[in-house]
């Protein structure tokens, strides 16, 4: 409650900082408009705005000991995200500037424009396919090996527990952790890229057949998908998997196909809307009317006249897409059903390191670890909706 | 108003109607299981007379329209099955009847608490996110607009666990101002019960208002780009009262849409959230029968996340044709 | 109004100049124009599109919309400087004493209030009158705007109001606090031309009876002749030139006000009658067509023969696009059919054969949808010559390349551009370019000038006309532009509510007697006469004009 209040108090002391600052502000300068017109509300929220930078540098300088020379994680930990940060862009920022430089010239106009949030996306997933496509090269060790020593601790230092061969140490049954996340790469986002390819041919061919023909075939299968997007997808996906388990029997690489095969259904409806809603957009088009009146075939028009008005929103929806089968990935093998062992796979590992949570205060490296198998998850998914998001608004900034 | 009401009467019946046809969708799909219920029961020593027995009880010797009749009808009345889980433990403990080992016991309290856990997270989720979101487009392109835009994208983006274990790391273990466990007991005190309840709220509100907030951004400005917005100001209107007086009205349909899409997302991130937590919910009872294939369990499970899932939907469409001038005011 | 009355000015824009965004760039709008309005003045400013007009008339409120700005220049209103003015300042100002009345009325009322409380939130707001008085005086001037019903129909919601009553409630709610000036932007631009006439003559009589200065933005020429003191000719954002009206009407001295002039001048010799024997290219026998269970084509019948054009005029909702998808095959009539050559086409398009699908083509009225963004101008032209013509390689690049030359498109510069390259007379050439490839007889033209501007129309026009002499083909040409039909038809069909009302030749059509629709229809086109209105006023009365009118038909 006491809590409450003192927050309740900084704000009051925020806003009349805000009203002194915008007087200060119309004095200053005259009474420039920028100051003259500016509402209360947009003061406050610059006051609160500075507010909360002070508060964040005053705590990035704090000692990264306590008194009673333990490591303070808190700290540590916001130096890291601080650093982590102020890396992501720089290396974003680099990673522009070259693209304005080299390729050809609409690959320098496509970056001369683009956020920096963009770019650090590309420069995201760029890294991501290639540790994906080369894990065997660039992981240690494989993702089956077995080692002696168990539950070894990240750090690499062997006086508390770790061990240099082991820069993140091991798992309960000896197993190298650096390889394990390497190789996460390749088999859970590799998955994902398969089931999203799936899904898309399916619901993209029939939501585009859906568009041109119309008529009972559009009817049918829109009541179709219909029915089956009115379960939530992740509980209709348990739920087949279910059922999946028991066909699969104890081979447990099957599971997995069937997994793929079953959330790249599940998804397909959403893409199948998706298709239809922008084939229809374009059938209504006259040029169509006029390659129908012209008696072109049913082939010509799907390809030749809509596809090519269908990448844009099509290659957007795929960006978003693949992170929604990627979550949904994720989160069965978390709950225990999905990608099976011995494959390594990021979503697993959150939940078996899950409990390392717990040393934070003594070894926040170790704390780190399930952090740092979802944050690859996180990261890949953020970085693809940052492009995607990129990607829509300059569609949107066209037609206005 | 009687256009308005046949509407909304077509879009109830259409409801039910889809509800039907998904619980035939489940029924269907549970009985593509191969083999059947009694061997999965029995595991594989069963004896061929102690199949027949369990298969006659559990009727499975009936046809698969019979049986969904049955199975339906009973659902209709509150009763969901009986778990095979209990059903085993009381034929090991050798209990008769297996006492009050029916799902609809077992799912009533953590139903309970799932919608709980729900209504917290709405509560902190919906008027931040609207608020937000209401100021995001109000001032767009602004600093505060760009931050918002890639806190929102990071949050929505990322695992419903790597939020879990953030929260965990910094307002559990870091600063132990909340247990990361949330054990709850039918007899706590609210105060308690709020207290174990309000990290995985935290949670979901962080997954939730991130989507609520962009979607009510977006539905905001597609409003003020409107003409009658332009009139407005150049009637001399005071800002704010443009956004009371000629915004808000037209923007309830839109944000009314957006709050139940939301809360009916809500539901199935309910599932991963429960499991971090150890929440007693619906959810976790639903990812443990699947893992033991607890197939009545999971059954009725499921057609309960669809029904509220197909409900809030519903409320959904209603409420925005209910808020729209055009249809409200017929011609 | 005389020189002598002008005092002090009530608007005087100095140098203004206005930028647009596109991407990251600042491109100029307006580039240094200079206005001058007294009290009680009415200025029309007329121009093509992007000239600049509404940008302008928004200027003069002190105005930008998002992804404007006002770079540099002066715009003072009564001895306010709008440019340097607090938010509040103009807050203040607008909506008082300078009035706004949108293009588009159905999308500039707030959906969720009542007409009149939209009336009386500047009052109210503006602190002149209370509630009570602001609803009285909105129906009084709802009663002067000739608004059937007026004490009710202030209570009724704006999807409740046709497009032509919401104009002038819009007219009413911008003379609710009585102001100096009110910016009129386009109010008829989309309404149907015997709605236009009425919306006209009442918002030409409030501004006189209030004395109420005037910017009246329009592209066109015959409305502004009825409604301004002054016209101002824009082009690209600069002036062309400014003058009274009569005496810019009569003697315009720049030469691009003399070409805008100019433009209805472009007629088409009469041809000699059809002998009575010959077959049709087309004939549409007793057609009756519906969506649905909504009948809109009523047992419709004409002819089109070999190397002539019959118009198809009617307002919005007369079915005639309607007629066009009939004779395309897209929609099967209910009753009735379509011959070509003397010959019953299938009613579906799916069920007539390649040579039967050739033989009729279509040019469309908006060229953006009609052409493939994603396709070359090569392409798109290309594919009905290999198509039908089986022609591939080189004898397929040379005929489009012929085809590109009977348009007046110079083939090696504009082959390999996408259509977005492309102005859009340049476009509507393709459009033309691909129904030629087809090597057809009969073209369907769907309102091919009404998305152009007037100069580029009229080159649209001669060059369909050139094409027709050289290739004898036959069209048919939906248009409600009775300027349209005067410049190009030889024959004329009037359509109304999904029946033909009149049909003829062009002569007949334009020469008294007429039916009482075409009558109606013919008396609603303004001419550049700026004493057109009040005569017809004075002719016709009152009620006989507009919607009024048109109901008395049926």
């Amino acid at each position: 409650m006491t809590a409450l209040l003192y927050i309740l108090a900084a704000l009051v002391i925020l806003l009349a900082l805000g009203w002194l600052a915008r007087f200060v502000g119309q004095k200053a300068t005259g009474n420039k408009p920028l100051f003259r017109d500016m509402p209360l509300a947009v003061a406050f929220g610059y006051v609160l705005g500075a507010a909360i930078v002070i508060a964040g540098i005053w705590y990035y300088f704090q000692p990264v000991t306590t008194e009673q020379g333990t490591p303070d994680a808190g700290v540590t930990f916001f130096h890291w995200a601080v650093h982590g940060f102020i890396l992501a862009a720089i290396a974003a920022f680099l990673f522009r500037l070259l693209g304005r430089h080299v390729g050809t010239a609409g690959s320098k106009k496509l970056f001369r424009h683009m956020p920096l949030t963009a770019a650090f996306g590309i420069l995201v997933i760029i890294l991501y396919a290639f540790t994906a496509i080369f894990a065997g090269v660039l992981a240690p060790y494989g993702q089956e090996e077995v080692f002696a020593q168990v539950n070894a601790l990240p750090g690499g230092d062997a006086s508390v527990g770790g061990n240099p061969d082991h820069p993140l140490g091991t798992d309960q049954i000896g197993r190298d952790l650096m390889s394990r996340l390497i190789y996460g790469a390749q088999n859970t986002v590799g998955i994902a890229f398969a089931t999203t390819l799936i899904a898309f041919l399916l619901g993209g061919s029939l939501g585009f057949l859906a568009a041109t023909i119309q008529g009972w075939l559009d009817q049918v299968l829109s009541r179709v998908v219909d029915v089956l997007m009115a379960i939530p997808s992740l509980i209709f996906a348990l739920l087949l998997m279910t059922i999946a388990s028991a066909w699969a029997g104890s081979q447990q690489w099957l599971l997995t196909v069937y997994m793929v095969v079953i959330i790249a259904v599940i998804d397909s409806t959403r893409v199948f809307r998706l298709a239809r809603a922008v084939g229809m957009n374009i059938v209504v088009m006259d040029y169509i009317e006029a390659a129908k009146l012209r008696g072109e075939g049913l082939g010509y028009l799907i390809f030749r006249e809509i596809l090519p008005n269908a990448t844009a929103p099509l290659l957007a929806e795929f960006g978003l897409r693949f992170c929604f089968v990627f979550l949904t990935i994720a989160a069965l093998s978390f709950l225990g059903v999905g990608i099976q062992p011995p494959l390594a796979d990021w979503g697993t590992m959150v939940r078996d390191l899950a409990q390392f949570i717990n040393f934070a205060a003594f070894s926040p490296l170790t704390a780190a670890l399930p952090i740092m198998a979802a944050g690859a998850i996180a990261l890949l998914t953020v970085a693809v909706n940052f492009v995607v998001d990129w990607m829509l608004q300059k569609s949107s900034g066209l037609k206005e | 108003m009687n256009a308005v009401l046949k509407i909304i009467l077509q879009r109830l019946a259409l409801g039910v109607l889809t509800l039907f046809i998904v619980s035939i969708v489940i029924f269907l799909a549970v009985n593509m299981l191969p083999g059947d219920f009694a061997e999965a029961i029995l595991g594989q020593g069963a004896t061929p007379e102690a199949v027949a027995a369990i298969r006659r009880d559990l009727g499975l010797d009936q046809p698969l329209v019979v049986r969904y009749w049955d199975w339906l009808s009973g659902v209709l009345q509150g009763d969901l099955g009986n778990s095979f889980a209990q059903a085993n433990f009381s034929a090991f403990v050798g209990s008769e009847s297996g006492g009050n080992a029916g799902v609809a016991q077992q799912i009533a309290p953590r139903f309970a608490n799932t919608m709980f856990l729900a209504g917290v997270t709405a509560c902190i989720a919906v008027p931040l996110a609207v608020g937000l979101g209401v100021l995001a487009a109000l001032y767009r392109n602004s600093a505060f607009d760009k931050a918002a835009n890639v806190f929102t994208l990071s949050s929505i983006s990322s695992p419903e666990f790597f939020l879990a274990y953030v929260l965990i790391l910094f307002l559990a273990v870091l600063n132990p101002m909340l247990p990361s466990l949330s054990n709850i007991y039918p007899d706590m005190g609210i105060a308690e019960r709020l207290q174990k309840t309000l990290l995985p709220a935290l949670t979901l509100t962080l997954v939730v208002t991130a989507h609520m907030m962009r979607m009510t951004r977006a539905a905001i400005i597609n409003l003020l780009a409107s003409p009658y917005i332009e009139m407005a100001r150049l009637k001399g209107v005071k800002p704010l009262r443009i956004i009371t007086h000629h915004a808000l009205p037209n923007a309830l349909a839109p944000i009314i849409n957006v709050i139940a899409l939301n809360l009916a997302y809500l539901i199935t991130g309910v599932v991963v959230v429960e499991v971090v937590f150890v929440y007693p919910g619906i959810g976790q009872l639903f990812v443990d029968s699947v893992k033991i294939r607890d197939i009545p369990v999971v059954q009725a499970c499921c057609l309960i996340f669809a029904a509220a899932y197909i409900l809030l939907n519903l409320l959904a469409d209603i409420l925005s044709i209910l808020s729209n001038p055009r249809l409200r005011h017929k011609r | 109004m005389t020189d002598s009355d002008k005092g002090q000015p009530l608007v005087e824009i100095r140098d203004l100049r206005i930028e647009g965004r596109s991407d990251e760039d600042w491109n100029p709008i307006i580039k240094g124009v200079d206005l001058t309005l007294h009290k009680g003045e009415v200025l029309g400013l007329i121009g093509e599109s992007g000239a600049g007009k509404s940008t302008l008339g928004l200027a003069a409120m002190g105005f930008a919309r998002d992804g404007v700005r006002i770079s540099g220049g002066s715009v003072m209103f009564d001895g306010i400087d709008l440019l340097a003015a607090s938010a509040e300042t103009k807050r203040k100002l607008v909506g008082k004493r300078i009035a706004y009345v949108a293009q588009s009325a159905a999308a500039s009322f707030n959906p969720a209030h009542k007409l009149i409380d939209q009336h009386a939130e500047a009052p109210i707001n503006h602190g002149t009158a209370t509630k009570a008085e602001a609803e009285q005086d909105g129906m009084e001037l709802y009663r002067r705007l000739r608004l059937p019903n007026p004490d009710e129909i202030g209570f009724r919601y704006p999807h409740q109001v046709s497009g032509g009553q919401l104009q002038r409630a819009m007219t009413a709610m911008a003379m609710s606090c009585r102001p100096d000036l009110i910016i009129f932007d386009e109010p008829t631009t989309a309404l149907d031309v015997t709605t236009q006439i009425e919306v006209l003559a009442a918002i030409r009589d409030v501004v006189e009876q209030f004395g109420t200065a005037a910017i009246y933005i329009t592209h066109d020429l015959a409305v502004v002749a009825q409604m301004a003191d002054r016209i101002k000719v824009l082009l690209r954002g600069e002036e062309v030139e400014e003058n009274e009206t009569r005496e810019m009407l009569s003697n315009p001295k720049e030469e691009y006000t003399r070409s805008l002039w100019a433009v209805r001048s472009f007629e088409r010799p009469e041809k000699p009658p059809v002998p009575t024997d010959a077959t049709p290219v087309v004939s549409v026998q007793n057609v009756t067509a519906a969506y649905g269970k909504v009948q809109v084509l009523h047992d419709v019948s004409f002819d089109i023969h070999a190397g002539r054009t019959v118009a198809v005029v009617g307002e919005s909702g007369s079915g005639k696009s309607t007629t066009a998808r009939v004779i395309t095959g897209l929609l099967p009539p209910k009753a009735g059919q379509v011959e070509l050559d003397g010959q019953i086409l299938p009613p579906d398009y799916r069920k007539r054969s390649k040579e039967q699908l050739r033989q009729v083509q279509m040019i469309y009225q908006m060229a953006d949808t009609a052409l493939n963004p994603r396709k070359t101008i090569g392409e798109i032209i290309g594919r009905p010559v290999q198509f039908y013509m089986g022609l591939t390689g080189r004898k397929k690049r040379d005929r489009v390349a012929d085809l590109l030359d009977q348009i007046e498109l110079p083939a090696e510069t504009y082959l390999d551009r996408l259509p977005s390259e492309l102005s859009g007379g340049q476009k509507q050439r393709i459009g033309i370019a691909r129904a030629l490839a087809a090597e057809p007889k009969f073209i369907i033209c769907d309102e091919v000038t009404s998305a152009l501007d007037q100069l580029v129309a009229e080159g649209i026009l001669r060059l369909l006309a050139r094409l027709q002499d050289e290739l004898n083909l036959a069209y048919m040409f939906i248009t409600h532009d009775l300027a349209t039909v005067k410049a190009i038809a030889d024959e004329v069909v009037v359509m109304k509510d999904g029946e033909v009302m009149e049909q003829g030749s062009k002569a007949q059509m334009f020469t008294p007697p007429h039916h009482p629709y075409t009558d109606l229809l013919l008396s609603s086109v303004p001419e550049m006469d700026p004493d057109w209105l009040t005569n017809l006023l004075a002719e016709r009365g009152r009620d006989n004009i507009g919607d009024a009118a048109s109901d008395k038909i049926d």
